[in-house]
């Protein structure tokens, strides 16, 4: 047993890690990106938030980099990109969505300037890994501080614009005839999603976002329909993932990336297989 | 508007809202609207009395739901005046009630029926602050539609009928003056149209509320109706259930020939001609 577990990796003092400094800043940042990320979850399922979590992480991508090679903070240029993104999704309005190919090109676009951006920046080499696939373990007392202020932001702004939001969100129609500015919420709810993305890329990268920021609210959508409930189980998935991925990834000295993505799909599955008597007669066009 | 809660609480007919000086629920004066040049209709002069069951009827594309979004301000005219209960059409506007076209479906599974009700009532409120009287208004407006057996379900888990009694209910949860509908029998087997047919009808004798019914059928309300606002060659219309309800107006409307049928009891109906 013991000679297996050695084999993968697995380290008998990770105990000791887990207690170490930098391991509380990993712990604190995860659940508070979980948090942010779990706010929005309701309005991120049922408002497509699938498309904003893919598009902006390949917006925010270039931003990161290009801030590395201007010498910037990279969460700077990932929030700055991420933000304007969001804008330009929100001014397309369902155009982004359904013109596939323009839409796919220039995300491909942005991944390549990314690219180029980083490989201009020479010195770090480490960041095109870091955006890409997070690091958790490195996340700073300052990035902490970005995080806090982030989860503030998105609970301030949903505390005020939360119903009627909601009320836009499931029907559009009814929300504009009762005179509510629903493009405005749509952008509003973007410019959230931008900034749940800055941080949560910070913790598992762009490529990985999904897993953070879609996947914890559609688990928890399978078990209830309520608002509140789906986002407060959605961040407790979140959560779940988060802690759970980062010891288990000491135990093993691997990336927390990969078990924060690996908890988060298995709560989804899971979810997936426990409701699915409930679900099999009904709503055949979602998921 | 929303002096206490009337839904549920029962003013049959009340007359002083059938007299002279209420003014009409709808008003069009010298009406034209359209989209990017092209006109949906024009010349639009017609005046709807409050507190009747109307249908609004036409050919596909002639503009019915543009009238709708009209009167909820969705939509400016290009020209004329519009008003709704004796104010200009705009938007938010608490005393209309609206029910959406495909409404069910369009919402999803991703809220209950009791929540939406309670999105009807609350929904264009900004901030936290919670009013202890809603959730007693969310109660009658769900009792009223008799669907308090099934309206912690999903919406996407209920029929069609079901989905439709919850819609009605998120738009009378605000006691409305003026009830809007955008095809409420669409999608709907012969059993639910006469069940949600009948809701209306009670749900009219309960309290002073003017319908507008856009439909495409309309057989379903033909014994209740007060009138029918009609577009007809690019013009709406209003009239009497009386004067508008015959072979050649109908055959004219539709394109196609109409036959209106009287049953031995009295009963109205229309059928196409074989």
């Amino acid at each position: 047993m013991t000679g297996v577990l050695a084999e993968v990796g697995y380290q008998s003092n990770w105990v000791e890690v887990l207690s170490a400094p930098f391991m509380r800043n990993a712990f604190t940042g995860g659940i508070l990106v979980a948090l942010a990320g779990g706010m929005i979850g309701y309005f991120v399922v049922v408002r497509g938030g699938e498309f904003a979590a893919h598009a902006l992480g390949h917006i925010g991508f270039p931003g990161a980099t290009g801030a590395v090679l201007l010498g910037l903070s990279p969460t700077l240029g990932l929030g700055v990109f991420c933000v304007a993104g969001a804008l330009v999704i929100g001014a397309l309005g369902h155009r982004a969505r359904d013109q596939a190919v323009a839409t796919g090109t220039v995300l491909a676009f942005a991944t390549g300037l990314g690219i180029l951006f980083a490989s201009l920046a020479t010195r770090n080499t480490s960041t095109v890994t870091n955006v890409l696939f997070g690091n958790l373990l490195a996340v700073s007392r300052d990035q902490l501080v970005v995080f806090a202020v982030v989860a503030v932001v998105i609970a301030g702004v949903l505390a005020v614009v939360a119903r009627p939001l909601t009320l836009a969100s499931i029907s559009p129609e009814v929300a504009a005839a009762k005179g509510l500015p629903v493009r405005a919420l749509g952008i509003c709810f973007l410019v959230l999603m931008a900034l749940a993305t800055t941080v949560a890329v910070q913790v598992v990268g762009t490529l990985l976002l999904f897993a953070l920021l879609v996947t914890p609210p559609a688990a928890a959508l399978r078990f209830s329909a309520r608002p509140v409930v789906v986002c407060s189980l959605g961040t407790v998935f979140g959560v779940v993932s988060v802690v759970l991925g980062l010891v288990v990834s000491v135990m093993f000295n691997l990336p927390p990336s990969f078990f924060v993505v690996t908890v988060s799909t298995v709560i989804w599955v899971v979810s997936m297989l426990v409701t699915r008597e409930r679900h099999r007669t009904a709503a055949p066009t979602t998921r | 508007m929303n002096d206490g809660p009337r839904v549920g609480s029962t003013a049959p007919g009340d007359p002083a809202r059938h007299e002279a000086d209420v003014p009409p629920a709808v008003r069009l004066s010298g009406v034209s609207v359209g989209f990017g040049g092209r006109t949906v209709w024009s010349h639009g002069d017609l005046q709807v009395p409050t507190g009747g069951l109307v249908c609004i009827i036409g050919p596909n594309g002639s503009g019915k739901t543009t009238l709708l979004r009209l009167l909820l301000g969705m939509v400016p005219p290009a020209s004329g005046s519009v008003e709704v209960l004796g104010a200009p059409a705009r938007r938010g506007n608490p005393r209309i009630g609206y029910v959406p076209q495909r409404f069910g479906d369009s919402v999803g599974e991703a809220i209950t029926g009791r929540d939406l009700v309670r999105l009807g009532h609350t929904g264009n409120r900004w901030g936290l602050r919670r009013d202890p009287g809603v959730e007693a208004e969310v109660d009658a407006a769900l009792a009223a539609v008799e669907a308090e057996g099934f309206a912690g379900s999903r919406l996407a888990d209920l029929s069609g009928g079901q989905q439709q009694r919850i819609a009605i209910a998120q738009a009378m949860v605000g006691s409305p003056d003026l009830l809007v509908l955008d095809e409420p029998l669409a999608n709907l087997d012969l059993r639910n149209q006469r069940d949600v047919v009948d809701l209306l009808v009670t749900l009219r004798e309960q309290r002073p509320v003017t319908m507008l019914v856009v439909v495409h059928d309309l057989n379903p309300f033909l014994p209740y109706l007060t009138g029918i606002v009609y577009l007809l060659d690019g013009h709406p219309h209003y009239g009497e259930i009386s004067d508008v309800v015959d072979d050649e107006l109908l055959t004219h409307l539709y394109g196609t020939s109409v036959q209106v049928v009287r049953t031995a009891t009295g009963d109205l109906y229309t059928q196409a001609r074989p």
